[in-house]
């Protein structure tokens, strides 16, 4: 069929890990909006979901780090991560391998993608996941943008990359969700964790809901490490997203820091036309 | 370094092996001195100001059972007793840290 659904969300470890530590008013509404997220994931009724993440070593290494990646696998793992630390059990998540190549073949033809037979997913994955297909009764196509060990791909080929996958994913018989996740401004597993810039990360969702192509690529990668920290690269995922839906604009759901999830915690979906 | 945190961080197998003798295991990779005692000690303030990547540092401290205040103000000593952060991503945030 097509894309049938596009939405972004955060992923940080903190979400599901220290999920007792946050002011339940805020966390709880969080929530609900992740609740309402999966309410239309499901509406949209999906063969499969890529999830465009930004991994954290759990696969790839400074030693072969690939721009773009897809898992090409029947199964998942995951999290990598100590079960109670992020409080999510380990399990097999289930893939579909036959799609992802297709996909893959697809893509070949516009982006030099690379793709991955064995892949285990860490928070990045797991936390939407916990989320949005709680019972992992939908097969998860996993895609990483290098978003932690630079040198990084420039914006403007994450938003090309999402019109690749947008291409691709028209051109496949099932019905295919994407949700991006990632960032916004956060400085994750340093001694600034918790810090957030709202203003940064209000803007950038600006520019993202409107898809504005020119804004959204218009960040160089010096002042999203000033203004937005480390974990402020992630927004290509975003990028991604915003190039799969591109001409159509987003609805946010959700936004409000939570320092202990050291994070702006978003949720938004993109309209597919 | 980051090497062993990474396959540590994802495979089992290490892991066992690093519970067992992680000396017997760190012989296997390139490491200096102050690596090496920074990795046998557990010692997350150090490794962060040596460059490890806060990611892979982050998910060794949880390997480690640390609790998440413990890690984040192990990070923040670290800066405090070793100065700030040496290579990396991270020795550009220097603005940043207190």
């Amino acid at each position: 069929m097509s894309l049938v659904f596009a939405g972004v969300c955060s992923h940080a470890p903190g979400i599901t890990g220290r999920a007792a530590r946050a002011d339940p008013k805020v966390r709880d509404a969080f929530y609900a909006k992740l609740g309402e997220l999966r309410g239309r994931l499901e509406a949209a009724k999906p063969d499969a979901l890529i999830v465009v993440a930004a991994e954290h070593f759990a696969n790839f290494f400074m030693n072969n780090m690939p721009a773009y990646c897809l898992g090409m696998a029947e199964h998942y793992e995951g999290p990598i991560e100590d079960e109670a630390w992020l409080a999510i059990r380990r399990r097999q998540i289930p893939g579909n391998a036959a799609l992802s190549r297709r996909l893959i073949e697809a893509l070949l033809a516009d982006i030099d993608v690379a793709y991955a037979e064995e892949w285990k997913f860490d928070h990045g994955i797991m936390v939407p996941l916990n989320f949005l297909t709680p019972r992992y009764d939908v097969a998860v196509i996993p895609v990483n943008v290098n978003c932690q060990g630079p040198p990084l791909t420039p914006l403007a080929r994450a938003y090309e990359f999402g019109r690749a996958l947008r291409r691709a994913c028209d051109a496949q018989p099932e019905r295919i969700a994407l949700v991006g996740t990632g960032g916004i401004s956060h400085w994750p597993a340093t001694p600034d964790s918790g810090v957030i810039n709202e203003a940064w990360d209000r803007k950038f969702l600006e520019r993202f809901l409107a898809n504005d192509r020119a804004a959204l690529t218009s960040y160089t990668d010096e002042e999203t490490l000033r203004d937005a920290g480390q974990g402020g690269f992630e927004i290509r995922t975003f990028l991604t997203v915003a190039g799969a839906t591109e001409g159509a604009k987003g609805e946010l759901l959700f936004y409000a820091p939570i320092p202990i999830f050291a994070v702006g915690c978003t949720v938004a979906t993109m309209a597919v036309q | 370094m980051q090497k062993l945190l990474y396959q540590l961080n994802r495979d089992p197998t290490v892991r066992k092996r690093f519970d067992a003798d992680r000396r017997v295991l760190l012989d296997e990779y390139e490491l200096t001195d102050e690596e090496r005692a920074a990795i046998e000690d557990g010692d997350v303030g150090l490794l962060y100001v040596m460059g490890v990547n806060g990611q892979l540092l982050m998910h060794y401290a949880a390997l480690l059972g640390q609790p998440w205040d413990v890690y984040i103000n192990a990070m923040r000593d670290g800066v405090r007793k070793h100065g700030p952060v040496r290579a990396g991503l991270y020795s550009m945030l220097k603005d940043r840290q207190r």
